[in-house]
């Protein structure tokens, strides 16, 4: 039976086990649209704005592992899913972006709300296509879920006509995908296994590294088995945090330019690095010529452009991280590396950077280490970027996978509010916190209107400190103090939230901290906490620009360690 | 090649539209500068091959050839600037020529092996055929006689000898396009990490 695009599109989301997407309707799209009612099952959400489509896509595809999807019309509505898109893809997040396009006949006449959307995005997509036929969707939909979900996973773009959604072909959606040029390795070379685990076997000061890409694989298990093993101590990146628990005796936080200083002098007096599903990002690896001089480095990535990028490697593994962690811990001998792991703790006592204040002033990481408290660490949270970023990353304990989800390539602001909206959709049961910045929420600060239409429960901490926190910090420390430009006169959160039609309460006081996270906790629905926090709180520790991990400014006065709650 | 900084890859590209924008605009992306790039179809249906010719040091180019891998419609993409290979480039000239010179310039053509392919009162079309050095020394000569046009295409190569990196792959193995979960592939077809 012959069907319309539009509804070849929608049979074939199901196909693929959509559930949810999140959309913005406009003239191209209107025949989708129009198809919608006719299925059910594909619950949409209106956004108010489409790049917070883009990120509830991204925070719903990391909350639960599946492919987010977006919706937007043409021209306008196509661009505005751009940096949510960017964001999908430095961040390896399986996002399909549908979008609308002029009318077959209308294609490169600069039509109304005409814009070459496969063009824009080629550089921040993982795959694109511009479909010209009914009768190329499901086959079009089926490699765009594949190439997403498998591999590095990424964000696929498919723009589709108007007058496509209109055209009748036959529904048949394929079993299989035709892609000579996508074969993934996702088994890990033998003999480079062997290689890698005599270089373990041999080391006397290991660490281990590990990235989102152990989260993405699933390999929970299987990093904790290395890890026991060998006890080698781990640290993780910032998207990594969750992959190894946090509290667990050979955690050592993660490391970076916040990252904690101990993480990084283990990471920089290293022998070894067994850096699992990590890019050795700039922000990770500080100046990179003195990037652990000493080491030498097993990579293990499922993207062999990353092998050697920008750290030379000793012994690659290209391949999935689970199917190599599987066959690399049974070579792995059982041995204790005490003297190394003393010192890393003696590290840690040295440099305690989770140490909070002692202060009567409402401090912001005092706030996050309450939700974190309050929650029992069983919460998901996602920020934004900035200062509200670093200390959530480092104030709250992750045991769980996905339990932190942050923009880390491209630092998006205005990330937190609709990325905290696709988790929250994603996993309805468990509780969703949003920890934002004054700056960074009123960029998408009109999904407040979604999150009360759909009754989304997400529960907002502001911690408002009148400035563009991050911001200001540098040119505190870098830029002699000249306030340029960071100073904000913020909006009255708690009135603009009840406007939207969510209930909000502004605390100034340290001791209304926790009962006012619990009443958020206890209140059905979304709810909006406006922190009013010290101003010029700063993050530490950093390690300034050009600088070498181990050179991290730290807390000027560093007070003693409230670690009492692990 | 003359140049030790320049690399030649060769890639078989799925033949859909776009994939030229995709190598182009990757490499513009991660600042290479395209020497020559030559785009022609293969043997198989639905293929294309690419000749590009970057410049750049081995881990820059390799980091790129990665990159390149990457796209979607890549199938395979080789550096083969070290592989024993044949390359060539073709040039058509358009040289001034009088009823004086004329011979002249046709027995530099003659030494060269190229051809003569178009003559009128004032002007010879001389196509030559060879790898780049011959096609500059050629030119260099011919621009005493005064050059009116040229249009030159960018280099192609095969590399020498049986099985080459970029041999078309027989049928049947070109079927089996979903991963299988279960089972490694053979150890011996993968590189070696």
């Amino acid at each position: 039976m012959k069907k319309t695009g539009a509804q070849i599109l929608c049979e074939s989301l199901l196909k693929e086990g959509v559930e949810v997407m999140f959309g913005f309707p406009g003239g191209a799209v209107l025949p989708l649209y129009d198809t919608l009612p006719q299925f059910p099952k594909l619950r949409h959400i209106l956004v108010r704005h489409e790049q917070g489509a883009a990120h509830a896509a991204d925070g719903y595809a990391r909350a639960t592992g599946k492919a987010g999807v977006c919706l937007a019309t043409s021209g306008p509505g196509a661009t505005n899913l751009v940096t949510g898109i960017a964001n999908a893809c430095l961040d390896s997040s399986p996002v399909i972006a549908i979008t609308g396009q002029v009318a077959r006949p209308f294609i490169g006449k600069d039509a109304f709300q005409e814009i070459d959307i496969t063009g824009i995005t080629l550089p921040i997509t993982k795959h694109n296509y511009l479909v010209l036929h009914a009768k190329d969707l499901a086959e079009v939909v089926k490699e765009a879920f594949y190439i997403a979900q498998t591999g590095r996973p990424g964000p696929v773009l498919i723009d589709i006509p108007r007058d496509v959604f209109q055209e009748e072909a036959d529904f048949i959606y394929p079993d299989k995908v035709n892609l000579p040029g996508y074969k993934p390795r996702m088994f890990g070379h033998p003999s480079q296994i062997k290689r890698a685990a005599e270089v373990i076997n041999n080391s006397e000061r290991p660490i281990i590294i590990a990235g989102r890409g152990v989260i993405i694989s699933g390999a929970f298990t299987e990093l904790k088995d290395l890890a026991e093993r060998a006890q080698i101590p781990v640290v993780t990146t910032l998207l990594g945090i969750g992959c190894f628990p946090e509290t667990h005796v050979l955690s050592f936080g993660w490391l970076g330019m916040h990252g904690m200083a101990y993480a990084n002098h283990a990471v920089h007096h290293s022998d070894v690095i067994v850096a699992i599903g990590m890019r050795f990002d700039d922000r990770a690896t500080g100046v990179v010529s003195h990037f652990a001089p000493n080491a030498r480095v097993v990579h293990i990535d499922i993207d062999p452009a990353e092998i050697g990028k920008n750290v030379q490697v000793d012994v690659p593994i290209v391949g999935d991280v689970k199917n190599i962690l599987e066959v690399l811990n049974q070579q792995i001998v059982p041995r204790e590396h005490v003297d190394w792991f003393n010192q890393v703790d003696k590290w840690r006592e040295e440099h305690p950077a989770l140490s909070i204040r002692d202060s009567d002033s409402l401090l912001p990481q005092y706030v996050v280490r309450q939700i974190y408290e309050v929650t029992h660490g069983d919460a998901i949270v996602v920020t934004g970027v900035g200062q509200n970023q670093m200390w959530s990353a480092q104030f709250y304990f992750y045991d769980k996978p996905n339990s932190l989800i942050s923009s880390g390539g491209l630092g998006t602001m205005g990330f937190e509010l609709p990325a905290a909206m696709g988790a929250k959709v994603g996993k309805p049961e468990e509780p969703v916190w949003c920890i934002a910045g004054d700056g960074g929420f009123q960029m998408t600060i009109q999904e407040l209107a979604t999150v009360v239409q759909e009754n989304i429960a997400v529960k907002i901490a502001i911690l408002n400190n009148g400035y563009l926190g991050m911001v200001r910090q540098w040119q505190q420390l870098f830029y002699g103090r000249r306030y340029v430009h960071t100073p904000l006169s913020g909006p009255d959160f708690v009135k603009i939230a009840e406007a939207y039609g969510v209930s909000a309460v502004r605390v100034t006081d340290k001791k209304l901290v926790t009962p006012t996270i619990e009443k958020a906790m206890a209140h059905d629905g979304p709810f909006l906490i406006d922190f009013l926090v010290e101003p010029e709180e700063n993050v530490f520790p950093i390690v300034p620009p050009g600088a070498a991990l181990v050179e991290a400014l730290e807390m000027p006065t560093p007070e003693k360690v409230t670690r009492s709650s692990k | 090649m003359s140049d030790d900084n320049k690399h030649t890859l060769v890639a078989i590209v799925e033949d859909k539209p776009g994939v030229l924008n995709r190598v182009s605009s990757l490499l513009r992306r991660r600042s290479f500068n395209i020497d020559s790039i030559a785009v022609g179809h293969t043997d198989q249906a639905h293929q294309s091959r690419m000749t590009i010719v970057v410049e750049g040091d081995d881990a820059r180019v390799e980091q790129a050839r990665k990159q390149l891998d990457k796209i979607i419609e890549v199938v395979r993409i080789v550096d083969i600037t070290s592989i024993p290979s044949v390359s060539r480039e073709l040039a058509l000239v358009k040289v001034k020529a009088s009823a004086s010179n004329r011979s002249e310039i046709i027995q530099i053509v003659d030494i060269f092996r190229a051809n003569i392919v178009d003559v009128s009162s004032d002007s010879l079309i001389v196509e030559v055929t060879g790898d780049g050095e011959k096609v500059d020394s050629l030119l260099e000569l011919l621009r005493g006689f005064g050059i009116r046009e040229i249009a030159r295409t960018g280099r192609i190569a095969l590399t020498r000898g049986g099985a080459g990196p970029l041999q078309t792959e027989e049928k049947e193995t070109r079927v089996s396009k979903q991963l299988p979960k279960t089972q490694p592939p053979e150890a011996d077809a993968l590189p070696d990490w």
